[in-house]
């Protein structure tokens, strides 16, 4: 279940790389790729595994000099972890 | 089923077992994704001009092979290929195909594992940048081996089983190694390797749909590929006998979908389809020329680790030429850019941008023009070819029984005529 206090984390079997040639990042995994647009590769380079959900949208926010992306934020993380792209430590 | 493919960048199996699948599987676009929080995909052919990357970079370090497989995609001469790239060679090609934006890299063969230098070779790659993936049958793989290859920075093993019997597995890859792939299948686990295990279904094997499924959760596999049969190379021989009926493949996708209901995405489960069946050609390797590079143990360069059968093209070699040159430059690789190679009726076919007129190789094999609409559509005027295939699947078994042409090197050299 996601919560302010979840850490998101790249999947076991995935990675998250940045890739000059497509500019943009994309997520490796077995035999397959998922090439990310920007928000998406903004959010997930962020879940190291050591920061909570509110200190990622914090960020997130202060980067952008956005407010409100919590519930965009919660959404994609959910759909990623729901594709194993994420996973959550505590 | 197909909207499990589009996330994955479908090279092609290439172990013994799933060689196969070969085509079939580079049929999605690796830049595609199956969600909203990524690009869509692009839709425009590529220019002949302008390629894109060779996304998928595939190394066939090897024809050699332990097993025997009747429905290996390896061209049914690779006996007449007696060379290996070296070890500088291999190199050397990972360093420029990634400089090329090459980023997946299958490790494959033949079995790769015949070579000494797989560690020297997935290292450079991890170093490079390459998600690095080994497509083996497993015979090879023991603890000092998959103990260097995760310190070479190996990301994924995929691991072939021929059937969830030791027997029809031992039958059909001519060889007895049921159990050593059960135990290479707990290593791989033990060394906390990512796993797909892949099956190449066919007639024998696809009523056991269900128990190769369960085999797989009990083998902790992450992803399962349940690839069938594309007819090139050895199954294009074997194909009277590997051809399922329809009425198997619906019991195998019905099994499928129940297990894909009970295990959720805890384990993900990729059929490929059998693209007889279907009235639409597969996307193949997303045109030809588009993303995905082949280069085989001679170190000739293709667009598709079957094309080398296509007549009238002479393929560049890495040793005489940069990735670059080759991918970019080579009239080989532009042959089938585009859609200005097209005939009727896909030139005029709204669809083309979607399948790029199917497979080349498939056109090339069932008739004799590699530019024709791939048979398997059902706008193509060959579509009979196929639909009389299916008509012979469809008899109660067949009557007189073919004898199946396991893949050694000898066969090799009669089918191909080189005695030597």
């Amino acid at each position: 279940m996601l919560q302010e206090t979840s850490k998101p984390a790249i999947g076991q079997g995935f990675r998250l790389q940045w890739e000059p040639v497509q500019n943009a990042h994309v997520l490796l995994y077995p035999e397959g790729m998922v090439k990310l647009n920007g928000s998406a590769g903004e959010i997930l380079k962020r879940c190291t595994g050591e920061r909570t959900m509110a200190e990622i949208i914090e960020d997130l926010e202060k980067a952008f000099a956005a407010q409100g992306l919590a519930k965009d934020v919660n959404a994609f993380v959910a759909f990623a972890v729901e594709r194993r792209w994420l996973e959550l430590r505590q | 089923m197909s909207t499990e493919a589009p996330a994955r960048v479908r090279p092609a199996g290439t172990s013994p077992s799933s060689r196969t699948e070969t085509a079939s599987r580079a049929d999605a676009p690796p830049a595609d994704v199956d969600g909203a929080a990524a690009h869509a995909p692009e839709t425009a052919p590529p220019r002949a001009n302008a390629p894109g990357p060779p996304l998928w970079l595939l190394l066939e370090l090897t024809y050699r092979c332990p097993l025997h497989c009747v429905f290996c995609y390896n061209p049914t001469d690779f006996a007449r290929t007696t060379t290996e790239l070296s070890t500088d060679d291999w190199l050397r090609v990972l360093r420029e195909a990634r400089a090329l934006g090459s980023v997946q890299l299958g490790v494959s063969g033949g079995e790769p594992l015949m070579r000494e230098d797989v560690d020297v070779i997935v290292a450079e790659a991890h170093r490079l940048g390459f998600y690095t993936n080994l497509v083996t049958s497993g015979v090879g793989l023991n603890e000092t081996r998959i103990r260097a290859l995760k310190d070479a920075g190996l990301d994924h093993i995929q691991l072939s089983f021929q059937d969830s019997t030791r027997e029809m597995n031992d039958f059909l890859s001519s060889t007895r190694t049921f159990e050593l792939k059960s135990k290479v299948a707990a290593l791989i686990k033990a060394h906390a390797y990512p796993m797909v295990l892949n099956v190449v279904l066919h007639r024998m094997n696809i009523d056991h749909a269900a128990e190769i499924l369960d085999m797989a959760e009990r083998m902790g596999a992450d992803y399962v590929e349940l690839a069938n049969t594309q007819y090139y190379g050895w199954a294009w021989h074997n194909r009277e006998q590997l051809m399922p009926s329809r009425a198997q493949v619906e019991r195998a996708e019905e099994v499928t979908n129940a297990f894909r209901k009970r295990v959720g995405e805890r384990i993900r489960v990729y059929f490929v389809v059998p693209d007889y069946f279907e009235n639409r050609p597969k996307p193949c390797m997303n045109g030809l020329g588009s993303i995905f590079l082949t280069i085989s143990p001679d170190g000739t360069a293709l667009p598709c680790h079957a094309a080398r059968m296509l007549p009238g093209m002479h393929f560049p070699n890495v040793r005489h030429s940069s990735v670059e040159s080759i991918w970019r430059d080579s009239a080989a690789f532009n042959r089938f850019r585009g859609d200005s190679w097209m005939k009727e009726p896909c030139r005029s076919c709204p669809e083309k941008a979607k399948d790029f007129g199917g497979c080349r190789c498939q056109a090339y094999l069932m008739t004799g023009d590699p530019a024709n609409a791939d048979p398997v559509c059902a706008k193509s005027p060959h579509r009979h070819l196929v639909d009389a295939a299916l008509e012979r699947a469809e008899r109660p078994h067949v009557e007189e029984k073919p004898v199946l042409i396991f893949r050694d090197a000898r066969n090799s050299r009669t089918i191909s005529g080189c005695n030597g």
